[in-house]
């Protein structure tokens, strides 16, 4: 299987400190990855570094065949991000944000529409500016913004936090439904129940590192059911 | 050009919705042309010699609460990233907030034109000249204010440092403009033509300058 990550003593700095201090780590395509990992442990910046928008300071790495060094700006057109800022229009109404992201990306209205009913967003809240709506529905107004972008790599930090229950089925079947399309995914979250429903494969960091494989952990499955067994742990370990 | 028609429309909207050009930035350019007039001691012969000046110095005053408003948007909630992560050239989304700016300017400058007519009693001799200025004049800084407004994006005092940046970046439009509008109301025997091309040279500067150098800066914000 096509490695869709691939990263090599990465090393990625905020201002002088390094947030990710030689992370190696692999991601086949169609993979849903956990990351786990304390505050801190530098789960949002090796996001940010897998979408382009982090620099690469050391260390080599490759996302979706585009290299990190020279090659992000290709890159980004083809990763989501869903970070703790939803990266959304405050004042612009549920349906013009979808929209808007929706035209750059060359889907239709259709498919923002689409969107919106996949993560269960009410009717009657499309014409509704932004910031006007609940913590939780914002967040499925994001996921909204991000499923109409069609992105090859998923990148969700959080994606459960602030959500109900229903909520986070909703986006733990976008998250189904995209790996089911060959799309892969990767997600940092400290929701464990609701996280593992969904993850094939759970990676532990911990100070900017990606701990030691446990001698028992099985290799990256290519799993074919993702969201039918749960993920074997690859890498457990506490700060 | 569909993209930057995209961007353009977005900051627009949401200008409408927010409502802070209407409500916060056009009584800030009204209210700083009274103050102006005021300080003149309400001298119509004075004030109607000096609303070149006047005028322009209020454009650029309101200018930078604009550009200000126009980083805003794409800094809260992180939105700037998003428009990174889309397949959209950083030039084109330079173009698109460029020509949302000028278009709010150029409401602005209309606003204020007609305050400058009746508190200062200035009368347009050359409407061509006057308003072919302040085109130019708007473009140059629509761009300089998009480009500056992302420089000082990353750094956590935006609102301090911008005016710092902007306003000398501004001078050669304030010289330029008051010179042209001189000629075009009748308060300056200058060739109000040659200022207009010093100002159509310092848009198109800025607006090379600033589609080639808004995707490096946009990159340091993120």
């Amino acid at each position: 299987m096509e490695s869709a990550v691939w990263l090599r003593d990465a090393v990625c700095c905020r201002g002088r400190f390094p947030a990710l201090a030689g992370v190696d780590l692999d991601v086949a395509e169609g993979e849903i990855l956990l990351l786990r990992g304390p505050n801190g442990a530098g789960k949002t910046t090796l996001l940010r570094l897998l979408a382009g928008l982090a620099t690469l300071d050391g260390g080599r790495g490759t996302v979706l065949g585009c290299d990190l060094g020279s090659d992000r700006r290709a890159l980004r057109p083809q990763v989501g991000l869903l970070g703790h800022d939803l990266m959304l229009y405050e004042d612009l109404t549920v349906v013009e944000n979808l929209r808007f992201f929706a035209a750059l990306a060359g889907a239709s209205d259709a498919e923002s529409r689409a969107a919106l009913e996949r993560l269960e967003v009410a009717p009657r809240l499309a014409d509704v500016p932004l910031r006007r709506l609940s913590a939780g529905q914002r967040k499925r107004v994001a996921a909204a913004s991000l499923a109409v972008r069609r992105p090859r790599l998923w990148l969700l930090d959080e994606p459960h936090a602030g959500l109900d229950e229903s909520g986070r089925g909703a986006v733990n079947r976008l998250v189904r439904d995209a790996a089911g399309r060959g799309a892969t995914v990767v997600l940092a979250s400290h929701e464990a129940p609701a996280a593992a429903e969904v993850a094939t494969r759970t990676v532990h960091l911990v100070g900017g590192i990606v701990a030691g494989r446990s001698p028992d952990s099985p290799a990256a499955p290519a799993s074919s059911s993702p969201a039918a067994a749960p993920p074997p742990i690859e890498q457990v370990s506490d700060a | 050009m569909r993209e930057v028609l995209l961007v353009a429309a977005k900051d627009l909207r949401i200008e409408l919705r927010s409502r802070v050009l209407l409500f916060q930035v056009a009584p800030f350019a009204v209210a700083t042309l009274v103050l102006l007039g005021f300080a003149l001691d309400a001298d119509r012969s004075a004030l109607r010699n000096f609303s070149p000046g006047l005028f322009w110095v209020a454009v650029l005053l309101t200018a930078l609460l604009a550009a200000q408003r126009s980083v805003a948007v794409e800094h809260a909630g992180r939105a700037a990233d998003a428009l990174l992560l889309s397949a959209t050239s950083p030039a084109r989304i330079f173009a698109g907030k460029a020509l949302a700016l000028a278009a709010q300017l150029a409401v602005l400058e209309a606003l204020l034109g007609v305050a400058m007519v009746v508190l200062y009693d200035a009368r347009v001799e050359h409407f061509g000249l006057a308003v072919a200025s302040a085109a130019a004049a708007t473009v140059g800084i629509a761009a300089a204010g998009t480009l500056y407004g992302v420089l000082a994006a990353p750094m956590g005092v935006r609102e301090t440092l911008l005016p710092v940046l902007l306003l000398p970046v501004f001078a050669p439009v304030l010289i330029g403009a008051t010179r042209a509008f001189g000629d075009a109301l009748g308060t300056a025997a200058v060739n109000g033509w040659a200022w207009f091309g010093l100002l159509g040279l310092f848009a198109l500067v800025y607006a090379v300058f600033g589609a080639l150098a808004y995707g490096p800066l946009l990159e340091a914000e993120a």
